[in-house]
């Protein structure tokens, strides 16, 4: 069985440690040499950054995440031993973790380091298909030749030079597509490196969850529930088309996964689906002029980041967490696209409107999403709402004078409730 | 219940029940038609808490009484039944089953009790008046595809059907408007109808009355309250919920002081337009109009599939212009003339335009310009 050295990259034919640097880090896989399409996932990526940043916080569990009221957005391995989760509320994970050490999440940081991992990246192939700041897959067919080393060398080279260069650790999954990619990284983390062959896949994913399969979220898995499958061999005794019948496009999709199928390519870049921001409140709010003020800073910040990456919404989203944590989301598509703060504020209000009973609220959020280019945007004037184009001239003089001295120039007196 | 009634009368009461029943809905009996037998008469009965349809048709009825059935699933029986068939419902309270019987066919459908079905409060009408079908079918007609759909704005989805002051007196109106688009269709007020409120008729209304105004000699009754209107003929009562809210002052929306006249064949215009606007792959296509001195030339540029251009011979005699419409917009208001030729009334290229056919002024339509 063809083997590697995790840490001398050597390869060789068998055996449980390294015949170079006795290593016992030795990956051995019949077919590791063949798969090609990579996952690499960072390990507690903010946390890992803040701590090569902090080197004395290195033993110490680190949270990374918003003020009182914020969720955990990541946590180190140490604060996770404490059970500490991401997504978690963060007066429960201090509870759980009261010694943890917590930090306000420095994007602009996370971003640049993100940068540098893509650029290691990009020496060893194009196809690559960022999934986040942290994540993304690599199509590494038809390199070997060029590297002179197979796709399982080049990935933990990969994993290495970021160690050591950029001190964060990360884990890889290899496989022959990207659904059995991704389930691989995650199945030995931190800095794991593992392999799903196609020799393998059935009897792997055979008695795990359907939440494994991609797609398959909590209102999928009750679907699911409902027809009696609830674990992957649960599908597989299915019939194709019974499965499409009952289930649509998304049956015939599940039938595939079941067997480890999964045609997705590695898209480079794949574009934006949507442009969202969402903040959660330092505490729960029902005063509809608050309200006001966030959902218009919401959407100017939405609106700001559609403008800079020129694209345009034809449908508008409002997001709202009860006290409960009950979600409500309602959408609006609109006649024509748009990337103007004012259309969609006014949208976010009026979708907001027959929600304000639910009050008060924990989180809000706007959102843009069925995105086309910018040059299509707010194209067509509103018969009923004649001042319209004259807010929108205003807008784009604001934005002019934004762009020249400062996000902070000039601000509407909306932004300050 | 024990009745027997020819295939092709059922079919066509019972379709008219089927489309009002909502597809997705979460209360079962929703679901149900309401069969009602009575000496030589059966009457369907169908809601969705919003619109309620009574389909009344003649029967050979043994055994009076009432159930109620799957509308959807009664349908499709009755559709399949080969033509001229005699069909025979019969329920059986013991079993709860109501048997549909034709020929060699045998269905026993389940039931639910008909007690529990929604019976549409009855309304006080402040007033009736009766129309003749063509009229009503030229109002919602040609006012219906302005109707908007986002739900936001739900006062702009229906049709504002009121009595307004027209040029010759006063004047049956309809109004619909999705702020991109507006029309204004007037009909000579019919008698008795002067002190009818203003009421916004909900789209799926719309579409139900339609089936109700295909017969040109047919008179149809109309009641009308602020919050609900029911249309009528001797063989259906269709009743609906009006949408409660304001619809907003249209009348300023209309421009009046458009000077710039083109006057163009609808049919030729609107081939063109659908022509040029092939090339462009975007949902909103844009057609630019460009006019000068007895030509009209229509453009369409799509940075990535390419461009086209299409000139045609119109009547124009105004300082040049240059103004952008969205296709769609264009080819739906071109679709509304059929008798004489598209007169378009322009301001500036950022100016609602107003469109009629020759000098008729009892349709009207306004549409906003896309910037291009």
């Amino acid at each position: 069985m063809p083997a590697l050295c995790r840490d001398c990259m050597t390869t060789f034919p068998a055996g449980t440690r390294c015949p170079a640097c006795r290593s016992p880090r030795v990956l051995a896989h019949p077919a590791l040499f063949d798969l090609t399409i990579a996952h690499l996932d960072c390990d507690a990526f903010y946390a890992s950054v803040e701590k090569r940043d902090h080197p004395e916080w290195r033993d110490l569990p680190v949270i990374v995440g918003g003020g009182q009221r914020g969720v955990v957005s990541t946590c180190c391995y140490i604060a996770r031993i404490h059970g500490v989760r991401s997504a978690m509320p963060m007066f429960q994970a201090l509870k759980l973790c009261p010694q943890a050490v917590v930090v306000r999440p420095r994007m602009a940081v996370y971003a640049q380091v993100s940068r540098e991992i893509r650029a290691m990246m990009e020496t060893l192939t194009p196809a690559i298909e960022p999934l986040s700041l942290d994540e993304a897959f690599l199509d590494l067919s038809g390199t070997a030749r060029l590297h002179g080393a197979p796709p399982a060398v080049l990935m933990a080279r990969l994993v290495a030079r970021m160690e050591s260069e950029l001190g964060i650790g990360a884990s890889v999954g290899l496989a022959g597509n990207k659904f059995l990619a991704k389930i691989a990284s995650d199945l030995d983390k931190p800095r794991g490196f593992s392999v799903i062959g196609p020799d393998e896949a059935q009897d792997f994913l055979a008695p795990r969850s359907v939440r494994i399969l991609w797609g398959v979220g909590e209102s999928g898995q009750a679907a699911l529930a409902a027809a009696g499958i609830r674990t992957v061999s649960d599908l597989r005794r299915w019939d194709r088309a019974d499965l499409a019948a009952r289930f649509g496009r998304m049956g015939d999709r599940l039938w595939h996964l079941a067997r480890g199928i999964d045609t997705r390519r590695v898209q480079r870049d794949a574009a934006p689906r949507s442009i969202s921001r969402e903040t959660t409140l330092s505490q729960d709010i029902a005063d509809p002029g608050l309200i006001e003020g966030h959902l218009w800073r919401l959407a100017e910040q939405t609106a700001d980041r559609a403008k800079a990456q020129g694209l345009a919404g034809r449908t508008v989203t409002v997001k709202l967490k009860c006290r409960d944590f009950t979600l409500i989301s309602r959408r609006q598509a609109l006649a024509d696209p748009t990337q103007s703060a004012d259309r969609l504020f006014r949208t976010a209000w009026d979708l907001f409107r027959p929600e304000a009973a639910r009050a008060p609220f924990r989180l809000l959020g706007v959102g843009l999403s069925d995105l086309t280019p910018a040059d299509q945007a707010d194209r067509m004037a509103d018969l009923l709402d004649p001042a319209a184009a004259r807010r929108l001239a205003a807008e784009r003089a604001t934005d002019a004078i934004r762009a020249r001295f400062g996000a902070e120039a000039i601000i509407r007196g909306r932004a300050l409730r | 219940m024990r009745l027997s009634i020819e295939r092709g009368t059922l079919l066509k009461a019972v379709g008219q029940a089927q489309s009002v029943v909502e597809r997705r809905n979460t209360i079962p009996i929703l679901a149900n038609v309401l069969i009602e037998a009575e000496a030589g008469q059966v009457n369907f009965r169908a809601t969705d808490l919003d619109i309620e349809v009574v389909d009344r048709a003649p029967a050979m009825v043994e055994r009076p009484g009432a159930t109620t059935v799957s509308a959807v699933m009664l349908h499709e029986i009755v559709r399949k039944l080969p033509d001229g068939a005699l069909v025979s419902l019969a329920d059986d309270p013991a079993t709860g089953r109501l048997t549909v019987t034709a020929g060699r066919s045998t269905f026993a459908l389940a039931t639910l009790p008909r007690e529990d079905f929604p019976i549409m409060a009855s309304s006080e009408y402040s007033c009736n008046f009766a129309a003749p079908a063509p009229l009503l079918r030229r109002l919602f007609d040609k006012a219906k595809f302005a109707i908007s759909t986002e739900e936001t704005r739900y006062y702009l989805n229906g049709v504002y059907m009121h009595v307004a002051q027209g040029e010759g007196g006063p004047v049956l109106r309809c109004v619909a408007t999705d702020g991109h688009r507006l029309a204004r269709i007037d009909a000579p007020l019919p008698e008795g109808a002067a002190g009818m409120p203003g009421v916004i008729v909900p789209r799926k209304t719309v579409g139900e009355l339609r089936k109700l105004l295909d017969d040109d000699e047919a008179t149809i009754a109309v009641s009308v309250s602020e919050t609900k209107v029911r249309f009528a003929t001797p063989a259906i009562t269709l009743t609906s919920k009006v949408i409660d809210g304001t619809f907003p002052d249209y009348s300023r929306v209309i421009p009046l002081g458009n000077t710039r006249r083109l006057e163009v064949d609808a049919t030729e215009f609107a081939k063109a337009v659908d022509r040029v606007a092939t090339v462009s792959s975007e949902r909103s296509r844009a057609v630019k109009l460009s006019l000068d001195e007895d030509r009209l030339v229509l453009s369409v540029t799509a940075p990535d599939s390419g461009t086209a251009e299409e000139e045609l011979a119109v009547a124009y005699g105004d300082d040049r212009l240059e103004i952008g419409f969205n296709a769609k917009y264009l080819l739906e208001i071109a679709g509304q003339v059929d008798r004489e030729n598209a007169v378009f009334l322009f301001n500036g290229p950022g100016d609602p335009t107003l469109m009629r056919e020759g000098g008729d002024t009892s349709a009207v339509y306004v549409v906003m310009p896309m910037r291009v």
